[in-house]
């Protein structure tokens, strides 16, 4: 039927052949898609192709939610217990451990980032997310609710059936345990499509998802282009896909969508550690991360000191070979590439004084240095707008308020950082910072256990945590009338 | 300046005056619209003007929310305490309570419905309203999460600022209560728009909420339309949630004219045709007397209305009789009335659309069992409508009426009756009569609805989460659920040991 995606790493990280079925995933088999369109998969270290794999279109999509429903209804939503669903999501994670360097490994082939990274930091948080939720699929409680003596009143927090979740390339296998997890542990059955960039490793877990026993429909994995309903991803998509909900059927809707995070360094702040941790909040991903704190104010008294530990810091990111000894690799496309060095561009042409590399690598591939700016005015388009690169801009400040305000004045509100160690200074800055993340003394730090989300125009709702749980349930309440007469 | 409305109530059943300033309440005071323009407030009884009030505009809109902007970041917010909040609800919450009569009184007179009815369910619900939500002000609480001993995270549940909130016609004073309450519990400042149609008692409210001591800015209430202050209010950049109460069709454009403007949180209560199944089980008395209660209150005019009426053969003939005795006995007629239990449907577009449902139930071959006319010769009373041997593509049957029309229909088997009822793009309520504990929980539990009544319908607590499935909206409010609505959710995460290389 569908083809088969071989691959044979032969890598200092990894040796071993790993082979994926690369057709859609629907009702628990791996088909063409119904017009038999393709989309090749390319390799951001050399601009190659590495495979093609089926793409799909509304017809597969229509067929997959009549494949879903008939799930829902007959063999998962409440029919299928919580302890039972709990069983399915740890065999899950088991088996995707089992394959953790497979996973790794195509995850980096894929998207360019060190298969080091993917280790410890994208598949370490996917199973963790998985084996998170499994804890809760036997304990979505609704409430009883006193009202009075002649009737019962309570909430069933119910599945809501079919659900869509769209996930973002950056981090695919992470982003797809994040939609997956919560909403098969609250009961939903899937319709995923993974970037059309990234789509590797979602086929890898779909094969596992089967070999788990999850019965056939619950999850279906649709590659293809353009977005159609959970979404992580663009601001600018993000939009497209509220319209459309508010169009059709007033689908209820989340968004996990960009950011421009700031990250405040006090004069008080361990300098060392802000920046080692500023530059994770840069680098990290390649800058790749919707979260990055690519807005650094630094506080006067300790600016140069800073500037130049970080500059030092930056000139010793390795990057390469994803299966290397590195730290960052390459970014995802072309379309990425071209669009950070269009803003490093704006950068110059504003104004901007170039401290650290601003120019791509001369050779195959996507790569863009580390790059840094100082002496930016707070209108100029790499301050104002997401870059999703590896660049980051410096900004001096004097007065707590000041930074705050700046720090404050975006559409964005996805995450934010302080550095001090006095605790009032620390904690009533995060606090007032306008952000659905605050972290003090660190930066992206993520935890299965802990909401993650957005203000403002970064997103609506929270990914994460208990609180994942709400999106993926439709509350119902009963009333049962007992000696009301009327 | 804004006109004083004054008026005073000389009938059966309440005797009273009132007066005051019919202005825009902006930042603590009452002003003219930007254009000095005014809309005409209708008496539903005679299609009479009651008075006129003024017209908001966008440009109020923008006004309002600079107004509530400063005062979120200045006053209110969490630098109002939860238990000062609190005060200042119960504090509304009393002053309602003394205003009780005049509050039903003035609803009666806007919206047609019967003064017995707006004291009963109407006043009596938004001061309760108002009070359950004082008792959560001081209450709003995030979680510290375990992670690792070498941090501290933790969640705030803040306030999100400035919150939109458009209400509807329906139960004028309710709604504005169902969401102010949780709002202003939870900390935000708020921009209402009262519908065109009924704003006399947000109106008074202003007035009340000034008194209570809510500091200037905290609540504004802009009267006006929907394409003109609604749309403002949706598209507003610096409004960063709205809430609609409303049809699903308007539901949309607000869901849209969000996610094209600032992305701000939507919520969302919208229409239903809820689906109310009598067993051949169920107390036939009681049953008779709910689902009438589910039809015709509020002449109707409640997105939560059971009216698809679904009886079993077995009861069909008795049930029947006995509920067209009922409807029969409904005193259609001045909402001042001694004895009226149903008033005018609340305008001329409201009862246009009516019988014109009622016209396409004769057209497409319904029964008309009872009723299916125009009570009376001026003002806009229906009389209560049954239809029977109806088929499911009927318009009558698919699309909500929103008037005292039921659709009477006859099944055999549990299983296909639960099909008809789930039938349907909406989601809001149904109910089921049946003494059978386990038929009548689990067709409850089957029923694909935000709301199911077990042996009873459109029962309605604070307490209690009440929202759509489906198109028949997005999100719960009242209860402890609604509390989300208002919140915006902060992890913090505060690092002690970890170092990264």
């Amino acid at each position: 039927m569908s083809g088969t995606f071989t691959h044979d790493f032969k890598t200092p990280a990894f040796k071993g052949k790993v082979s994926i079925p690369t057709g859609l995933f629907i009702g628990g088999k791996f088909v063409d898609g119904k017009k038999g369109e393709t989309w090749d998969v390319i390799n951001p270290t050399n601009g190659k192709k590495i495979t093609s794999v089926a793409s799909g279109t509304v017809e597969d999509v229509d067929y997959a939610v009549k494949v879903a429903q008939k799930a829902f209804d007959e063999t998962w939503g409440l029919k299928c217990p919580g302890n039972q669903r709990s069983k399915y999501l740890n065999k899950i994670a088991d088996l995707m451990e089992e394959h953790l360097d497979e996973f790794c490994a195509l995850e980096a082939l894929n998207t360019g980032k060190p298969f080091s990274w993917a280790k410890k930091g994208d598949m370490d948080m996917a199973l963790d997310t998985f084996r998170y939720y499994a804890g809760w699929a036997d304990k979505i409680s609704g409430k009883v609710i006193e009202t009075s003596e002649d009737k019962l009143s309570y909430t069933r927090h119910e599945p809501i059936g079919v659900v869509a979740q769209i996930i973002a390339w950056n981090f695919p296998i992470m982003l797809l345990a994040w939609k997956v997890a919560p909403a098969l542990a609250c009961g939903n059955v899937i319709i995923l499509k993974p970037s059309e960039f990234t789509p590797l490793t979602a086929l890898l877990f779909a094969k596992l998802a089967n070999d788990a026993g999850v019965p056939p429909g619950v999850i279906n994995i649709i590659n293809g282009t353009g977005p159609k309903i959970a979404f992580t991803g663009s601001t600018l998509t993000g939009r497209k896909i509220m319209q459309s909900a508010g169009k059709s059927n007033l689908k209820n809707v989340t968004l996990e969508l960009g950011g421009k995070s700031p990250n405040i360094i006090m004069d008080d702040a361990d300098i060392d550690q802000a920046v080692d941790w500023t530059a994770h909040g840069v680098y990290w991903n390649m800058g790749q991360a919707c979260c990055a704190g690519t807005r650094i104010f630094v506080h006067e008294k300790v600016y140069d000191q800073f500037l130049k530990k970080f500059t030092e810091k930056t000139k010793k990111v390795r990057m390469g070979d994803p299966f290397g000894d590195v730290d960052i690799g390459a970014l995802v496309s072309n379309q990425q590439f071209e669009r950070v060095l269009d803003y490093i561009d704006s950068g110059k042409k504003e104004g901007a004084t170039v401290h650290l590399g601003g120019e791509a690598l001369k050779k195959d591939g996507f790569w863009v240095e580390p790059t840094i700016f100082t002496d930016v005015t707070p209108d100029m388009k790499i301050v104002q707008e997401e870059i999703f690169g590896p660049v980051g801009v410096i900004i001096k400040f004097k007065d707590d308020e000041d930074a705050i305000r700046q720090a404050n004045d975006t559409t964005y509100g996805l995450a934010a950082a302080v550095f001090s160690k006095n605790v009032d200074r620390a904690l009533q800055t995060a606090h007032r910072l306008n952000a659905g993340t605050a972290w003090v003394n660190c930066v992206n730090q993520l935890h299965a256990q802990v909401p993650f989300g957005g203000f403002k125009q970064s997103g609506i709702g929270r990914e994460l945590g208990e609180y994942a749980l709400e999106n993926y349930t439709a509350i119902k309440a009963v009333h049962v009338n007992f000696g009301h007469k009327i | 300046m804004p006109q004083t409305f004054e008026y005073t109530f000389d009938t059966p059943v309440y005797k009273g005056k009132t007066s005051f300033s019919t202005g825009l309440y902006i930042n603590g005071q009452w002003v003219d619209g930007s254009k000095g323009t005014t809309i005409d407030v209708i008496n539903p009884t005679n299609g009479q003007l009651v008075t006129k009030i003024s017209e908001g505009t966008k440009e109020d809109v923008d006004l309002a929310v600079v107004a509530a902007q400063k005062t979120f970041d200045t006053v209110w917010g969490l630098n109002t305490p939860g238990t000062r909040r609190a005060e200042l609800l119960n504090n509304l919450g009393n002053l309602m309570q003394a205003h009780f009569d005049e509050l039903a009184a003035l609803e009666a007179l806007d919206n047609g419905k019967t003064f017995g009815w707006a004291q009963d369910v109407d006043v009596t619900d938004s001061i309760a309203t108002i009070k359950y939500y004082a008792g959560w002000a001081d209450k709003i609480q995030g979680k510290t999460i375990e992670t690792t001993a070498g941090k501290l995270v933790y969640t705030r549940h803040e306030p999100i600022g400035v919150v939109g909130q458009i209400i509807p016609w329906n139960f004028p004073l309710m709604m504005m209560a169902w969401k102010i309450g949780p709002a202003l519990a939870t900390g935000n400042c708020i921009i209402l728009k009262p519908s065109e149609f009924t704003p006399l008692t947000a109106i008074r409210m202003s007035h009340l909420i000034q008194e209570a001591g809510f500091p200037p800015g905290v609540v504004n209430i802009i009267p006006g339309y929907g394409t003109t202050v609604g749309a403002a209010i949706s598209e507003h950049p610096h409004i960063d949630k709205v809430a609609f109460t409303g049809s699903t069709l308007v539901g949309r454009k607000i869901m849209e004219a969000a996610a094209r403007t600032n992305l701000k949180n939507v919520t969302l209560e919208l229409g239903g045709k809820s689906p109310n199944i009598i067993f051949d089980d169920a107390d036939i008395d009681q049953a008779v007397r709910f689902t009438s209660h589910g039809i015709f209150w509020n002449h109707g005019q409640a997105c939560c209305a059971g009216s698809r009426i679904y009886v079993h053969a077995k009861v069909y003939d008795e049930f029947l009789t006995k509920f067209t005795d009922k409807a029969k006995s409904l005193k259609v007629g001045d909402p001042f009335g001694l004895d009226t239990y149903q008033g005018p449907q609340v305008s001329q577009i409201q009862f246009d659309r009516i019988m014109s449902y009622i016209d396409s139930g004769r057209q497409q071959g319904a029964t008309l069992h009872l009723g299916g006319e125009r009570h009376g010769s001026e003002g806009y009373f229906i009389k209560p409508t049954i239809f029977t041997d109806t088929k499911p593509d009927m318009r009558i049957v698919q699309e909500e009426i929103f008037g005292p029309v039921g659709v009477v229909i006859r099944f055999e088997d549990d299983d296909d009756v639960i099909n008809q009822a789930n039938d349907t793009m909406y989601g809001l309520a149904a109910a089921v009569f049946s003494k059978n504990i386990d038929r009548a929980l689990q067709v409850a539990h089957k029923l694909k609805a935000g709301t199911a009544w077990v042996n009873c319908i459109n029962q309605l607590h604070p307490q209690v989460p009440f929202g759509g499935f489906k198109q028949s909206g997005i999100g719960r409010e009242l209860g402890e659920y609604a509390l989300e609505n208002y919140t915006a959710v902060k992890a913090v995460h505060v690092n002690f040991s970890l170092s990264v290389k």
